[in-house]
Formats: C-alpha cells, sequence, structure tokens
C-alpha cells in the first residue's frame, strides 16, 4: 500500500475532503444559525457566516428557556439527559460485566439457557416492547423519575455478549493462578478480570454514553413532568411550537449544546475506545 | 518442605472418561519427581489434581502428612508454575509475586522482604518495576518461578514450564530450576513431555501411558532395565529398535522374524522357543566385522558431528526400521552395513510387552 503515485494522492485527498465537507456542512449550519437573530434565517438565504447573536442566543436557551417550548432552560433537560445517559451506561456495564462473569466462570444449571436466553434479547430491540415495558413501569410508579428514565433501559444483552466474547479470550490459567494465590471469585473479578477489561469497559462507554444520551422514544412517554424533559426531546418540542413559527436560531443553539457532552466523551476517551477495539494482546 | 504421597488416586471426568487409573507414589523430601509421557496420557491432569484444580474422583493426596483432596488450592500449601507463566499482565512484576502473599494477610515488610531476596535469587530485580508485556520469554518464566518460590511452598509444581522457550534458553533454565529447586529443596512434581528434560532434571521418574504410570524409577533405572516396551521406546533418543524375533534352543540367540539372529550377552534357556520383542538401543549396535548379526540396508545418513546415525532397514524386511548411533564418523558411500548387538539387549514378551 506505500505506493507514490500523485494523482492517486490528488484523488484520495479530494475524497477525504468530500467527505468532511459533507459531514461537517450540517454542523456548520446549526452553528451558523445559532448565532442570527431570528429574522436573517427567516428571510429566505441561509448565511454562511456566523452573525452577533452568539452570547444573546445561547444565553437565552441557558437561561430562561424558550417561552414557547414550555420555558424549560437547557440548562435542566442536559442535566436530565446526563443523568439517564450516565445511569443508563454505568448500569449497562455493571450488569453486562456481572452477567457475563457468571456465564463464563461459574458451572450452574442451565447456564447456557441462561446466556441464550440473554442473547435472544438481541433481537428486540426496544421499540418492540415499549408498551409493556411503560405499562410495568407505570403500575410501579416510576414515570416521571430518573429511575423510570433509565432503568428500563439498563439491560443489555449487546453488552454482556462483548464481555462474555472478552472473558473468554482471557487464558484459563490466569484464573487458576489466581485460585493458587489465594483469590476468590470476588477477588479474582476485581484485582484481574476488572483491570483487565479497562479498555473494553471504556470502549462500551463511548457506545452505551451515546445511545443513552440519543434515546428519545423512551422520554417522550415515560415524562410529562417538563422538570424531566430530556434535551432530545425538547429539541423536538421546539420544533412544534404552538400558534407561531419555530423560534429556528434558539432551536439550533440547543442543538449545538446537545451535541457537545457526546463529542466531549469521545474525544475524551478516544484513546482508550480505539484501544479497545483493536487490541489483541492480553 | 514436605513429603507427598499419593495412594490409588483416580480421575474420572463426569462424562465417564478414565483418565488416571490409580497412581501410587512417594515423594520423599526435596526429592524431584518428573512425570513424563506423551500427550493425553494424563500427567498434566494428575498434577492439577495435586495443585487442586481437578477433583480427585478417588484415592488420597496428601501433602506433608495432611490430607488435602478438599482443600482449595490456596490451602494446599503448594506453587504452581504454569506453561504460559500465567502472569497477571496488568501488574507490575513486583505485584505479580506479591499478589499471593497480600490475599494472605501478610504484613507489607515481609511481603517486600520475601519478593526481593526472591528477586535476587532469580536476578530479576532491575525488572521488579516493569509489566510482563515487556519481558522476553526467560525473563518472564523467571518471574513466574519468583511467584511460586516467595510462597515459600511444600511443594513446587511445574506444568511444561519450559516448552514456550527457545531451544537454547530451555537448555539453560532447565539447569537453572534444577540448581535452584537443590539449593531450596523444595519437594518438585514436574510435567513434560520432553524425555530428554525428564532424563536431566528428575531425581526419580515416573513414565505415564494411557492415564497408568508405566514405570516409576530414576533415570539410569529406566534407561537400563524398561520395564515394558513402551518405557524402552520412550526413554532415550533416538528409540530403542524393537524386533520380534523367537529365541533359539538354548537361549544363546534370538532368531529375528526377517531372518538374521542376534546373540544374547546372557544365554536365556528358559526362554528358549518364546515369541519376544528383542530390544537393543541405536548406541548399542555396533558394525560386525566378522560377519555375524544382522544386515542394515542404509536408508539416510546423520552426521552430527560427535557420532552419526545410520537409518536404515533390516535386510529381508522393508518395514522393520532399525536406528544405528555410531560414535565418530562413518564412510559415506555405503549402502548396508552389518550390525551385532553388543552387551545390552533387552527381551520383552511379545504379546504383553513387559519385560522378560
Amino acid at each position: 500500500m506505500v505506493e507514490n503515485r500523485p494523482y492517486l494522492t490528488v484523488l484520495s485527498h479530494l475524497v477525504v475532503i468530500l467527505g468532511i465537507i459533507i459531514t461537517v456542512m450540517p454542523i456548520w449550519i446549526t452553528f451558523v444559525a445559532s448565532t442570527h437573530p431570528i429574522e436573517h434565517i427567516m428571510d429566505g438565504t441561509i448565511p454562511m457566516w456566523p452573525g452577533d447573536k452568539f452570547f444573546e442566543n445561547y444565553a437565552t436557551v441557558l437561561g430562561a428557556g424558550v417561552a414557547d417550548a414550555g420555558g424549560i432552560p437547557v440548562g435542566t433537560m442536559l442535566f436530565n439527559s446526563l443523568v439517564m445517559a450516565l445511569s443508563i451506561t454505568i448500569g449497562k456495564i455493571a450488569i453486562s460485566l456481572i452477567a457475563a462473569y457468571a456465564i463464563v466462570y461459574f458451572d450452574f444449571p442451565f447456564r447456557m439457557a441462561c446466556f441464550w436466553l440473554i442473547f435472544i434479547t438481541l433481537m428486540l430491540p426496544v421499540e418492540v416492547r415499549i408498551l409493556p415495558t411503560f405499562a410495568v413501569v407505570a403500575n410501579l410508579g416510576l414515570l416521571n423519575s430518573y429511575v423510570g428514565l433509565s432503568l428500563p433501559l439498563i439491560a443489555s444483552a449487546t453488552a454482556t455478549f462483548l464481555f462474555r466474547q472478552f472473558f473468554l479470550t482471557v487464558p484459563e490459567e490466569l484464573a487458576e493462578a489466581a485460585r493458587i494465590d489465594g483469590a476468590g471469585p470476588w477477588k479474582f473479578f476485581k484485582d484481574i478480570l476488572l483491570p483487565l477489561s479497562r479498555t473494553n469497559i471504556a470502549a462500551l462507554f463511548v457506545i452505551l454514553f451515546i445511545y443513552g444520551w440519543n434515546q428519545y422514544l423512551w422520554p417522550l412517554l415515560v415524562t410529562t413532568d417538563e422538570s424531566f424533559y430530556t434535551i432530545v426531546m425538547g429539541i423536538q418540542r421546539m420544533t412544534q411550537a404552538a400558534e407561531s413559527l419555530p423560534l429556528w436560531h434558539l432551536v439550533m443553539a440547543t442543538t449545538m449544546l446537545a451535541m457537545l457532552p457526546p463529542v466531549i466523551v469521545v474525544v475524551v476517551m478516544q484513546k482508550l475506545f480505539v484501544k479497545g477495539l483493536v487490541e489483541t494482546e492480553k | 518442605m514436605a513429603e507427598l504421597h499419593l495412594s490409588g488416586v483416580q480421575k474420572i471426568y463426569p462424562n465417564g472418561y478414565h483418565a488416571i487409573h490409580g497412581i501410587d507414589l512417594g515423594v520423599a523430601d526435596g526429592e524431584f519427581i518428573v512425570l513424563v509421557g506423551p500427550s493425553g496420557c494424563g500427567k498434566s491432569t494428575l498434577l492439577r489434581m495435586v495443585a487442586g484444580l481437578e477433583t480427585v474422583s478417588d484415592g488420597t493426596i496428601d501433602i506433608g502428612g495432611r490430607v488435602v483432596n478438599n482443600l482449595e488450592p490456596a490451602d494446599r500449601d503448594i506453587a504452581m508454575v504454569f506453561q504460559n507463566y500465567a502472569l497477571y499482565p496488568h501488574m507490575k512484576v513486583y505485584d505479580n509475586m506479591a499478589y499471593g502473599l497480600r490475599n494472605r494477610g501478610m504484613a507489607k515488610d515481609e511481603i517486600d522482604r520475601r519478593v526481593r531476596e526472591a528477586a535476587g535469587i532469580l536476578e530479576i530485580e532491575p525488572m521488579l518495576d516493569r509489566r510482563p508485556n515487556q519481558l522476553s520469554g526467560g525473563q518472564r518464566q523467571r518471574v513466574a518461578m519468583g511467584r511460586a518460590i516467595v510462597r515459600e511452598p511444600s511443594v513446587f509444581l511445574f506444568d511444561e514450564p519450559l516448552s514456550n522457550l527457545d531451544a537454547k534458553l530451555r537448555v539453560q533454565m532447565r539447569v537453572e530450576i534444577k540448581r535452584l529447586q537443590r539449593r531450596l529443596g523444595i519437594t518438585s512434581l514436574y510435567v513434560t513431555h520432553d524425555q530428554v528434560e525428564a532424563m536431566t532434571m528428575a531425581d526419580r521418574l515416573v513414565v505415564m501411558n494411557g492415564g497408568r504410570a508405566e514405570q516409576i524409577g530414576t533415570p539410569i533405572e529406566l534407561y537400563d532395565r524398561p520395564e515394558t516396551t513402551f518405557v524402552a521406546t520412550f526413554i532415550g533418543s533416538p528409540s530403542m529398535n524393537l524386533l520380534e524375533g523367537t529365541v533359539a534352543e538354548g537361549g544363546t540367540s534370538v532368531a529375528l522374524d526377517s531372518g538374521a539372529s542376534i546373540n544374547l550377552p546372557d544365554p536365556r534357556a528358559d526362554l528358549a522357543g518364546r515369541s519376544v520383542t528383542l530390544g537393543v538401543r541405536p548406541e548399542h549396535l555396533t558394525p560386525a566385522a566378522d560377519g555375524s548379526g544382522m544386515t542394515l540396508r542404509l536408508d539416510l545418513v546423520e552426521a552430527l558431528g560427535a557420532d552419526t546415525l545410520l537409518h536404515g532397514h533390516l535386510d529381508g524386511d522393508e518395514r522393520r526400521l532399525v536406528t544405528v548411533r555410531l560414535s565418530g564418523h562413518f564412510a559415506p558411500g555405503q549402502d548396508s552395513v552389518q550390525v551385532a548387538a553388543t552387551d545390552a539387549v533387552h527381551l520383552f514378551d511379545r504379546e504383553t510387552g513387559g519385560r522378560i
């Protein structure tokens, strides 16, 4: 693959640049729109360069909220989303780690049955089981609560499966050496398995955080109290403002803010994330 | 430091596979016992039963006067060195060695003393702050040894610890392990499939085959007086030649099925007329000047420098392969050679393979 052909270099750069433009353009437009007063956006031409209302628009959404969308400050919604995303992520990782540990390292009756039971739930996305889940959550009185927002989404077949696959690659002798070293099941898990899973946990953290952050349908169903609205559903509500045109400049500012946390997570954990996906040496 | 006694030890897996058929073995304090045998003979299973990693189906394992059948590995006062070292990849060398001691709740300064002492013995002090993946194979091997030493166990268990090393390092580590074991005087059980390793390291050898101990004895005993054809061919390199024949009238020679005749150094009149397997080691065959012995058609000559290996088949029997080890050089260009057995000839029953 190490070739030096000028045309190829030019061509591949062109493709890369094109790809970047296609990806970045909408974000750029979003950003630009969030810095203009509403009139500039509504007059038919989309501005290409940032306007002068950056501080004003962002201060509005962060502080007072958008009156026509219920007036919930974006800060509250960001906080709700953060709580939900973190609960889902940490809960999923914790449960999956423990489940995979049980399936791989312990010999109990119906072990494979348990594994397959978990595995086949992979085939059922949230949307398929959303009505029964809603009924259960409603009967438990968990509507309009953080627990109701996150708990039903915590069980994860995917993460359990990934950890199981990883545990299977850990040499059996390691567990035996630990046994000889006097480490019981809990110590082995805590001292050896958990540190070895570090990169896998990081990779899953990134994926699951974004998954949790982007939840839309579920929060829409279980929250009626505005103080529990999450940012993703908040954006949707802003665009459907009653009896007036959507305040696009503020919607765009909110969108920019909603994008920020996942981006931060990816950037901060990028190194571990990539390592977790490619690392083979145990 | 302790004695190790196995009596009637059996292993039957839940699926009914009978892996170990009753092994009796007494190991003296400080003795170095090597379990040797081909793949699947049960040697590793036996070792793992002593370690406590496999349950004992029947019989008892006794370490230092204490039956340990139902004890956890950590409570058996043993230390084990694994084939792939099984070092904890995320821990520094120091922590790898200290981990077991910490789990026992040992005082920090005592742990430190032991780890540094073991590191001194094994010459790995400069590596204490490194991680296993920054070490070479030989160094990892030493760390694995160190992890065993710091426990100051009654019994050392080695599960093919040298098979992941290259040939040169293997010879070096072989000597080191043996020297270390001598110095520490710890009773040791060592599993290998390499008969050279077994012969050079063992005080006594246990040759295993199909879940049974074929023969237990010192390396020289096994070499000089193998009890079965299995031991005869397994111990010694190249393998002993086995030739079928019938003991002649008067018991002074064996008439081989291929036609040749081999003289017996000690006449066995009691065996006259009996069908036997005659065993003679390659190094105990010499060219016969007087035309006696058997004619060997040469297929291949390997010059090793100090000696020469002649590979051939018996005149009159294409399938009966024979190897001869000659000291010194061998004049090339010959396509057959007349060989006779010197003093060391072994006779085995043709049916049972047992020594007679």
